[in-house]
């Protein structure tokens, strides 16, 4: 059976998507797109695991896509409780102002 | 058994006192007056009960004298292992310790009773209660101890007790309590001098016999050599006759089981149980009263005294001999109470002993080198320095010359105090001690020499001294000395029963005149007061309080006079005193000083021994010159205190003490006259009269005094009597026609340094005032002894100060300490610690400077770590597969 596209498409799809995340991460000021950075990250995982899974013919990938969807739906439950407390506490979501532990 | 249960009261006698004195000493201040002196009180007279019990059994059984080890607790009461050392607390009961029971709490009970009255009102009355008894205790230790270093417990205590009550007024304030504090120091100080010599005699007595008992349990005093030295026939050797066969079976130390088996074979005291118990002590040497076979007839009568079967070597059994019945029996019992002490080894023996058997060994046997350390010494030399250091400690309890010069300042103290210490008994401490060591002394003629010789002019210049005095008690403490002075120098003739006989009278007669004293002082203040109640601020009838500073001597004699009618009963009974002091016929004096002088009489013409001689005549002339003293001075004394009419208005007041004073005295004055007549003379006045036997005291003592027998009793010495007797009615005509008729002191009614003694005027004048300077003693002592003393030790304080203090200590000392200390403190702990310290916290100031900028605190930054680290994590991780690929 021939695959249409290559696994290293996806891979690199996924890279792609990883970095833009990571960029989204260290970059953003906004805590909402900070967040919707991590969550980015996460996905990018779950495509190269996907792809792996595709690979190797193998479902262990797909399991494991499961788990981190599971881990990211309870993180974005606390995340955007946290998100939310912390404004109602600091009128701005703005991560820079949450400089306190600054050495 | 019944009888002989009393001795084992002994523990008792000493405990009472020491429970009132316990009492008084942590309620004492919260009791009442009265009832913190009546618990005294009834200390004392309890244990003069108890004394009497013992007394009256002792008398009954003449006993050789029993060791009693209470309960068996302190049966080695010190003990060092190492070298053989072992001392027990136990009581020595016999007839010496039961005479000096009975003075001391007699005595010290009718004192107890003065105090009462005396001291009613002073604001430690209670405390003085508490000392009163607490001395009692200690000076019941002293006479019960069966060993010396027993004996120097009480010896201690009572000079603890004597600092403490002379002293008593400590507190009056000013010069007075200084007086006070200062003569209660000094009694202190001199005695220290004499303990020296006790606690040398101790050491020297312990490494000679490697004992320190008087008596083992189950031994016996042994006369048989000490007869034959007082010139009388010996008794025969052990082992002799009838005796060989009763010596053989018995080992030392046999268990009382043996005894009962072999009744003959012990050494017994034969006691019968029947209410006319008489001690008929079995010969079992030559002269044998009870046979052997007497003894057997009755073994199964034969009990052991249960209460020393813990002792180890003690097999005193008492059997009942129905024979021994009677007086001339028991006359005869204790004239031949030698005793086989065979069956212990030598060192099994207590002090006294082992001295007579070694002395009974020929000179150059080898138990006779004695090697202490390195020295070696002949026995008989050691024994001639035990009784010298003993001697020592005795001049100094005893106040004999040269120690005697505490003792009339301790008159500073309470006058009952005065009178119990001072005079009856503490001081009568020092002859008792050599009553005691009667043994050591009978083999030493030469030390006892040197004791007569101090004795008898410790007497005759006391006597001298006493006769310039104006303080009341002053002369009635040089009287003290020189009484003491006859018994010293008659212990030192050998005549122990006279000694004693004569503490025991003088312990009355002189009780009785301190205790007058002190009712006269008593009356005295009390005029002094009531004579100034009128212009002073108030009423205050109690003499000892320290108010108004007044140069007022209530004890000046030369304020007193007439008080003869004021206090009849003081002066009748001061009366009887003086008499009795004096050696007026059959007055206790008499008899007890006549003794003494019979016995220096016998010793001067009739001994074949030199130095015995010598003695003798000594002591002879000396006491009989201060016997001629003593009733000069004590009639000057009578005549200025009683007779005359008075010399200050403190005089012409003074009231009649209370009775809780004046019953005493009486009691006292009754004793003053008839105690002499326990011990009249065979031959003498009284001899035979209503049934009166001769030297009945004596043949009391004989048990405990080996050299002390029937045969040594002396007939009464009618001329020497009638001479003593003859030169005290001289010199007291002779004080009368000086002080009497009012010419006690010239100008009466001049400033008291006007009134002079009649005697202080042309060529006796010096003489007088030889005696009024106390012969400048203290003086001489001052210029020898203290005043060097202060130079060298004024040296020495310049020395330390310059030498010491400013060279030493500045230069060396602090100099030094300073160099150390400013190099530690500059280059070492500045420099070195405090710059590593400083060194390490900059450091870390530094690193943690540049390290703190890495915590921004903006999340992006966490975030950059994170994912570099990650990305080297991978790194690492991937790193080895390129390599393998």
């Amino acid at each position: 059976m021939a695959y249409p596209v290559p696994a290293e498409f996806f891979i690199v799809l996924s890279m792609i998507l990883f970095i833009l995340g990571a960029m989204g991460v260290v970059m953003r000021k906004n805590a909402i797109l900070v967040f919707m950075s991590v969550e980015l990250m996460l996905n990018a995982s779950n495509l190269a695991l996907v792809a792996f899974a595709r690979q190797w013919q193998n479902t262990n990938g797909h399991i494991f896509v499961f788990f981190v969807m599971t881990v990211a739906a309870a993180e974005v439950a606390i995340g955007l409780a946290l998100i939310v407390t912390i404004f109602r506490h600091k009128k701005s979501i703005n991560i820079d102002d949450l400089h306190q532990m600054e050495g | 058994m019944q009888t002989s249960t009393y001795p084992q009261l002994i523990p008792l006698v000493l405990l009472i006192p020491a429970l009132g004195a316990f009492i008084n000493i942590f309620w004492g201040a919260r009791l009442r007056e009265r009832v913190s002196g009546w618990i005294g009180i009834g200390a004392a007279l309890l244990a003069f009960l108890i004394s009497l019990l013992i007394f009256f059994h002792m008398r009954e059984v003449h006993s050789i004298g029993s060791v009693v080890n209470p309960a068996g607790v302190f049966d080695s009461w010190i003990s060092i292992d190492s070298i053989g050392l072992n001392i027990p607390w136990q009581f020595r009961v016999d007839p010496v310790t039961t005479t000096m029971l009975l003075i001391v709490t007699g005595i010290g009970s009718l004192i107890h009773i003065y105090s009462m009255g005396y001291m009613n009102g002073d604001p430690k009355f209670s405390r003085f209660f508490a000392y009163l008894n607490m001395f009692l205790m200690f000076m019941l230790i002293l006479v019960t101890a069966n060993n010396f270093l027993m004996m120097f417990v009480g010896w201690e205590g009572v000079g603890v007790m004597s600092y403490l009550l002379i002293g008593f007024w400590w507190d009056k304030g000013g010069a007075l309590g200084r007086k006070n504090a200062n003569a209660a120091r000094k009694a202190m100080i001199v005695n220290r001098i004499g303990d020296f010599g006790i606690l040398m005699a101790i050491f020297l007595i312990f490494w000679t016999f490697g004992t320190l008992d008087f008596y083992r349990p189950g031994e016996m005093a042994n006369t048989c050599y000490a007869r034959e030295i007082n010139g009388f026939e010996a008794c025969a050797k052990e082992g002799e006759g009838e005796a060989a066969a009763v010596e053989q079976p018995v080992t030392t130390g046999a268990e009382p089981a043996a005894v009962d088996t072999q009744p003959t074979a012990v050494a017994a005291t034969a006691i019968s149980n029947t209410p006319a118990t008489i001690v008929a002590p079995v010969a079992v040497s030559g002269e044998t009263l009870v046979t052997p076979a007497a003894v057997e007839a009755h073994g199964a009568e034969t009990v052991v005294d249960t209460h020393s079967a813990d002792t180890t070597a003690d097999t005193h059994a008492i059997g009942a001999v129905d024979e021994a019945h009677g007086g001339e029996a028991a006359h005869a019992a204790v004239t031949l109470n030698q005793v086989d002490n065979s069956r212990f080894e030598l060192k099994q023996l207590g002090v006294f002993n082992q001295t007579a058997r070694l002395m009974e060994l020929p000179e150059n046997s080898p138990e006779r080198t004695i090697h202490i350390g390195p020295y070696t010494f002949e026995f008989r030399t050691l024994l001639i320095l035990i009784v010298l250091f003993l001697l020592l400690g005795v001049t100094g309890k005893s106040a004999q010359i040269p120690l005697f010069v505490w003792l009339p300042d301790a008159m500073a103290g309470p006058t009952p105090v005065s009178a119990l210490m001072h005079a009856a008994t503490m001081v009568t401490a020092g002859v008792f001690l050599l009553i005691r060591s009667n043994v050591f002394l009978d083999y030493v003629p030469e030390a006892r020499l040197v004791i007569t010789i101090v004795g008898s002019l410790t007497a005759l210049l006391a006597g001298f001294i006493a006769m310039g005095q104006w303080d009341i008690k002053r002369v009635l403490a040089f009287s003290t000395i020189s009484q003491l002075g006859f018994m010293v120098a008659a212990v030192g003739l050998g005549a122990y029963a006279a000694a004693l006989f004569h503490l025991l009278t003088h312990a009355v007669f002189k009780a009785l005149l301190f205790l007058g004293s002190g009712s006269v002082i008593h009356g005295i203040e009390h005029g002094h007061h009531h004579d100034h109640a009128h212009d002073d601020h108030g009423h205050d009838d109690h003499g000892h309080d320290d108010h108004a500073p007044d140069t007022f001597d209530p004890q000046d004699m030369r304020n007193m006079g007439g008080l003869a009618s004021r206090m009849p009963i003081t002066f009748w009974t001061y009366l009887f005193g003086t008499f009795a002091l004096s050696g007026l016929p059959f007055f206790a004096g008499f008899w007890s000083k006549d003794e003494i002088l019979g016995d220096a009489f016998a010793k001067a013409f009739s001994s074949h021994d030199t130095l015995v001689n010598i003695a003798g005549f000594l002591a002879l002339f000396l006491l009989l010159a201060a016997a001629g003293f003593t009733a000069f001075y004590m009639w000057r004394q009578v005549q200025m205190v009683f007779f005359g009419s008075p010399r200050s208005a403190a005089a012409a007041q003074a009231p009649e003490s209370v009775s809780w004073m004046t019953i005493p005295l009486v009691i006292l004055a009754f004793f003053s006259f008839s105690i002499g007549f326990i011990n009249v003379a065979e031959g003498g006045p009284f001899y035979g009269f209503l049934g009166l036997k001769g030297h009945e005291f004596q043949h009391f003592l004989e048990s405990a005094m080996p050299s002390v027998t029937a045969e040594a009793a002396l007939v009464f010495n009618w001329p020497l009597a009638i001479v003593a007797v003859l030169l005290a009615f001289g010199a007291i005509f002779f004080a009368h026609s000086i002080y009497g008729s009012n010419k006690a002191v010239t100008h009466p009614e001049g400033a008291i340094e006007e009134r002079k003694d009649p005697i202080d005027t042309g060529a006796s004048g010096p003489l007088w005032r030889l005696a009024n300077a106390r012969m400048y003693w203290d003086e001489i002592y001052f210029r020898l002894f203290e005043n060097p003393y202060n130079r060298i030790s004024q040296v020495l304080y310049a020395l330390d100060w310059n030498l010491l203090h400013d060279y030493f200590h500045d230069s060396v000392l602090a100099r030094g300490y300073n160099t150390i200390s400013k190099f530690l403190a500059q280059p070492f702990d500045q420099g070195l610690i405090d710059g590593t310290v400083n060194g390490v916290a900059r450091v870390v100031q530094l690193v943690s400077g540049r390290v703190r900028g890495v915590q921004t605190g903006y999340v992006r930054t966490y975030a950059v770590a994170l994912l570099l680290g990650v990305v080297a994590v991978v790194v690492v991780m991937l790193l080895p597969l390129l390599q393998a690929r």
